[in-house]
């Protein structure tokens, strides 16, 4: 395609032109991050599916109507079946959505065991903002070693869910065998499970940062020394090491404590690979002219640092950050779901995990696998957005 | 007329990027005859590097070639297009043996973990139906004749072992190994030295008198080409802009380009002079000028004319060509004073 | 226009005396370090307001010593002398306070466009930094106000002072580079290859305006290239390296017409000319430039001079006075008619 010889472009469209290009100039580097991001479509559909999974965690408790724990479970319904809303049946259509109402008795037919019977007559209709089980918007109770360290704090006490039915209960996930709703529980193990990798992450990224970049702008023996120990650190067995914790584990500490423990420890074994990471970044970073441009006004390492390594590496520590998320996340799962991390009433995935293990369950009460799905979304979420993001980031890359 | 060694037609290569279709390279027209040295001169963002690579078909994967392009190879007789050859066994016919090519940095060229020795006789066994003895002994062979002293004990050696015009002659000795009509020599001596720049552009230039290939010697200093090419052509921003033999080429220069590269220059033998940039910066491939691509630094730019056509080549005295419409004019008026 | 201002009578503003960097290499168990005698026993004055040439190729040293001056590289022997009449600091034992002045009085300017500026800080920024970093100004007005007065003797305008670097291409970005290195208004700049990576019709540009800044603000400026040309073009005077030791050293008029060191003669018959039938009678300088680490012994060229004698290889030369303001280190130079 040889350039074409028509006139100049009209002078609305030239102006346009030139503002976007003034932008791209400008740009600092996360706007570029932010822009290439942009383009990747799956990055972009991973990202919506991702904040929309975290609204669910974040507003579990309004969104779940009834308690996850025991205390709400419906007795009258357990094991039972996902009761799916509808719309519409041979009674005619209502815009309201209902369910039918379950009734339960023993049946000789299939040797005296629970069966549920459907009455479509009788329908219960959906109902918004509805009054149910009461819960905190933040609850925080920690049973610490010694009176002094224990933390309570609760805040803005509320009782309003977003759906619930008229009479009876609602589940659209179906129950498990005590009766908990499963719908409630997956809600609140999203909420639990990133918990877990946000505390996890925060720590190792904090561990990672200061031993990473110490080791790295100094070099030498420290760097050395420094490395013995990342590398130490990263040939500890995580599961072997959780036994040991979990018999070390005083039965007395909450599940809350408990779970801030795990949390804590999977930030600590998981620090290595990130600290790495940097050690590398900065090394090859520090030998660059614009640092010896710098160091040769006089600048001090603290100004070289900041100014200059630091956001030379912003890029890298986000999508380090997203992509330790789901490793956080599965290896708590893990550990959960053989026994040697969180416990009831504390939910996660792992933990509702446990129960499946049994053919009762595999043949007859196949919701218990929704959760799965759930997580496998988060999951694959998070990694698209941190796929999405390592390709966006390093935008000065292909520029000469 | 022997037919051209080369002989590229209307190259207009687009690349495929985030930012869309940049053009790199836009109708581009010129003959390399056989046994002939033809330098290909322009700074970066001319194109260069992107039509020698063309001619071996060697493009990144997002390459668009225009579906007016030709390039022709003909070797004893035989025409091959080599923008129609698709498969890797169609192409080993033009990469490595009958056209080879030579790089700027020769650390980049080499495998590392492989020895210099075993890479050029795996050329040799790929191209030529040597056997391994054969190459071997050839292959020492022509280390000697590029002047590498100890060729057998460097043979075994492997490249990081090399001193810098070292590693450009065994790279050197490796692509001329298989005879091929052509070398395409992309900035050879740039990453050298000066004295053994001079070295190496004198082993050049005795082994096309030995060998009687051609070259397409591509480079940014005009001062090489004026040295060791017959003819040279100037690129600009992926245009042709003018094309000659070099003693036309430099001592008239037609295009305006061309004037203010060579004004541009420190020569030794002119300390007086100053030195006189090109106003302004290159553009970059996003933003190509409208018109003829040169215009937005032209000191003799004709409005409402340079910056909307596309000056077509005009032939100014036979073999030297320029694509500029003050030229044209001048060439014009010329013709029509005689 | 070039004129030769001669040496500057009374003291210099750079004096080295006997200074020699060595760098070691690794360190093994048993045995000897291995060491890169960079420099070696230089005794070198740069003159106050002149503009002095450092050239060399490869394993010169010429950028180890342009650093060391700035003690940017360890000075493992000799002195280093920065005179500028209003301090005189010895740079091998200066203290930290003293340091800190230096740094503003002395700055470097390097070779990689690309590399020099941070890329995640605006131009601004990087411009202020050392005004900044070295407390020169007591508010962001006058910081303001000083980079836009450099930016604009630059020709760089406000809207660019917004920008990050990604948008400015290799010109532009020295640009940037020499504004940055000017804002802390220094007596003494050194130039490391600076233009080197730069296009030829830019490359004219940066050298004018370095000129005419330098003249403008009085400052002196080391200039180190392998370039010949281009340091005939700019240079008062000019000193040539070899293997860590300077070989030559005279006003630029004279050492182009007429060398004393068999090296300098052969470097510059290495530039090709841009004449095509220039008659070449280039002195070709067989072998390689050897290593730092094993220099030759007695005078370090004497592996490829072809006037070479016994006492080259025994002795090493004297760094002696040939003729007015002019130096060399040849046992033979009287002698010699290069």
């Amino acid at each position: 395609m040889a350039d074409t010889t028509s006139t100049a472009l009209s002078d609305e469209a030239a102006l346009a032109e030139q503002k976007r290009k003034e932008a791209y100039f400008t740009a600092g580097q996360l706007q570029l991050i932010w822009a290439r991001f942009k383009r990747n479509r799956s990055a972009m559909v991973g990202g919506a599916v991702l904040l929309s999974l975290i609204s669910m965690g974040v507003f579990a408790p309004f969104l779940s109507p009834y308690d996850p724990t025991i205390a709400g479970r419906d007795k009258t319904y357990q094991n039972g079946a996902p009761q799916i809303p509808y719309f519409w049946d041979e009674n005619g259509f209502s815009l309201r959505p209902f369910v039918y109402t379950y009734s339960r008795s023993r049946s000789a037919a299939t040797n005296f065991r629970w069966v549920s019977t459907v009455d479509k007559n009788k329908r219960r209709y959906l109902e918004l903002f509805v009054t149910g089980w009461e819960y905190h918007v933040m609850d925080l109770n920690l049973d610490l070693p010694g009176e002094f360290f224990d933390i309570n704090i609760k805040l803005l006490k509320s009782d309003t869910h977003l759906f619930g039915v008229n009479e009876g209960q609602i589940h659209l996930f179906g129950t498990d065998s005590p009766g908990k709703d499963i719908f409630s529980r997956t809600l609140h193990a999203i909420y639990t499970s990133l918990a877990v990798g946000t505390i996890g992450v925060f720590i190792a990224f904090v561990l990672a940062l200061v031993i990473g970049g110490v080791s790295g702008y100094y070099g030498g023996w420290l760097d050395g020394v420094l490395q013995m120990i990342t590398d130490s650190v990263r040939t500890v067995p995580a599961i072997p090491l959780f036994m040991a914790l979990a018999a070390f584990v005083p039965d007395e500490w909450s599940a809350e404590l408990r779970f801030l423990f795990i949390s804590i420890i999977l930030g600590l074994i998981g620090w290595p690979t990130l600290a790495r990471r940097v050690r590398t970044h900065l090394l090859t970073e520090r030998s660059q002219d614009y640092v010896l441009a710098a160091k040769l006004c006089g600048a001090s390492p603290g100004h070289i640092i900041r100014r200059h390594l630091l956001p030379s590496f912003t890029s890298y520590i986000i999508v380090d950050l997203v992509i330790s998320f789901p490793y956080m996340v599965l290896s708590e799962t893990a550990l959960s779901f053989i026994g040697l991390g969180l416990k009831d009433p504390v939910n996660s995935l792992g933990v509702m995990l446990q129960n499946v293990t049994k053919a009762d369950v595999l043949l007859n009460y196949q919701w218990y696998f929704i959760p799965v799905i759930f997580f496998m979304a988060l999951v694959m979420a998070f990694v698209f957005v941190g796929d999405g993001l390592r390709d966006a980031a390093d935008p000065y890359g292909d520029h000469k | 007329m022997t037919s051209p060694l080369i002989k590229v037609e209307n190259l207009t290569l687009q690349f495929k990027t985030d930012e869309g279709l940049i053009t790199a390279v836009n109708d581009v027209s010129f003959e390399v005859a056989p046994g002939e040295i033809m330098g290909l001169v322009g700074e970066s963002g001319s194109g260069k590097s992107v039509t020698a690579k063309s001619l071996m078909k060697l493009n990144p994967g997002n390459a668009v070639y225009s579906p007016e392009s030709r390039i022709t190879l003909t070797t004893d007789g035989e025409s091959v297009e080599v923008l129609k050859l698709e498969t890797s066994r169609e192409l080993k016919v033009v990469r490595g043996g009958a056209i080879s090519m030579i790089f700027q940095e020769p650390m980049a060229s080499f495998a590392p973990a492989i020895s210099v020795g075993d890479q050029m006789v795996e050329q040799l066994l790929l191209h030529t139906d040597m056997n391994k003895e054969k190459a071997t002994n050839f292959s020492i062979e022509m280390l000697e004749r590029v002047g590498i002293s100890d060729a057998p004990e460097r043979f075994k050696q492997y490249a990081f072992e090399f001193s810098g015009g070292m590693r450009q002659r065994a790279m050197i000795a490796m692509a001329l190994s298989t005879k091929p009509k052509l070398l395409i020599a992309d900035e050879p001596t740039t990453a050298l030295d000066v004295t053994i720049q001079a070295q190496v552009i004198d082993l050049m230039k005795d082994l096309v008198d030995e060998f009687g290939m051609g070259i397409l010697f591509i480079t940014h200093d005009l001062a090489v080409i004026a040295q060791t090419a017959d003819n040279v052509s100037v690129m600009y921003l992926g245009k042709l802009i003018e094309t000659g033999s070099v003693r036309q080429v430099i001592r008239e220069p037609a295009h305006p380009y061309t004037q203010g590269l060579l004004n541009a220059i420190p020569k030794l033998e002119h300390l007086d002079v100053s030195l006189t940039p090109i106003p302004g910066d290159i553009p970059s491939p996003l933003d190509r000028p409208s018109g003829c691509v040169f215009h937005t630094r032209c000191s003799q730019i004709i409005e409402g004319k340079c910056d909307s056509s596309i000056p077509a080549t005009t032939v100014l005295k036979e073999g030297h060509t320029a694509a500029c419409f003050v030229a044209q004019g001048i060439a014009e008026g010329a013709m029509s004073a005689s | 226009m070039n004129d030769d201002k001669g040496m500057k009578k009374g003291t210099p503003l750079v004096a080295t005396k006997n200074l020699s960097v060595h760098f070691g290499l690794g360190r093994k168990l048993f045995g000897e370090q291995k060491v890169v005698r960079a420099v070696e026993n230089i005794s070198l004055d740069i003159p106050k307001g002149s503009f002095f040439g450092l050239v060399g190729e490869s394993g010169s040293g010429k950028t180890t010593l342009g650093r060391a001056i700035l003690k940017a590289a360890p000075i493992s022997k000799g002195r280093i002398n920065y005179n500028d009449g209003e301090v005189d600091y010895d740079i091998a034992t200066i203290d930290k306070k003293q340091l800190k002045d230096y740094r503003k009085r002395s700055q470097l300017i390097f070779q990689d466009p690309y590399a020099a500026l941070s890329p995640r800080m605006t131009v601004r920024d990087i411009i202020a930094e050392p005004l900044e970093v070295m407390g020169l100004t007591s508010s962001r007005e006058e910081t303001d106000e000083r980079v836009r007065e450099i930016a604009a003797k630059c020709r760089l305008n406000l809207e660019h002072l917004r920008r990050f670097p990604h948008a400015f291409s290799g010109g532009q970005r020295q640009r940037i580079s020499i504004a940055r290195a000017l804002v802390c208004q220094p007596k003494f700049l050194v130039a490391d290859e600076s233009v080197a990576a730069l296009d030829v019709s830019i490359q004219a540009d940066i050298l004018n305006l370095l000129k005419s800044l330098t003249e403008e603000y009085g400052i002196t400026f080391l200039f180190i290239s392998h370039d010949l040309s281009v340091v005939a073009h700019v240079c008062d005077m000019v000193a040539v390296m070899y293997l860590g030791q300077i070989v030559e050293l005279a006003p630029t008029r004279k050492l182009f017409s007429k060398q004393r060191h068999p090296y300098t003669a052969a470097l510059l018959t290495a530039i090709p000319s841009l004449d095509p039938d220039h008659e070449s009678k280039a002195i070709k300088l067989e072998g390689e430039i050897p290593s730092p680490i094993n220099p030759p012994s007695g005078c370090r060229f004497h592996t490829r001079c072809s006037y070479v004698q016994d006492r080259c290889i025994a002795e090493p030369p004297e760094w002696r006075k040939i003729d007015d303001e002019h130096f060399v280190a040849c046992h033979f130079a009287d002698e010699l008619n290069l």
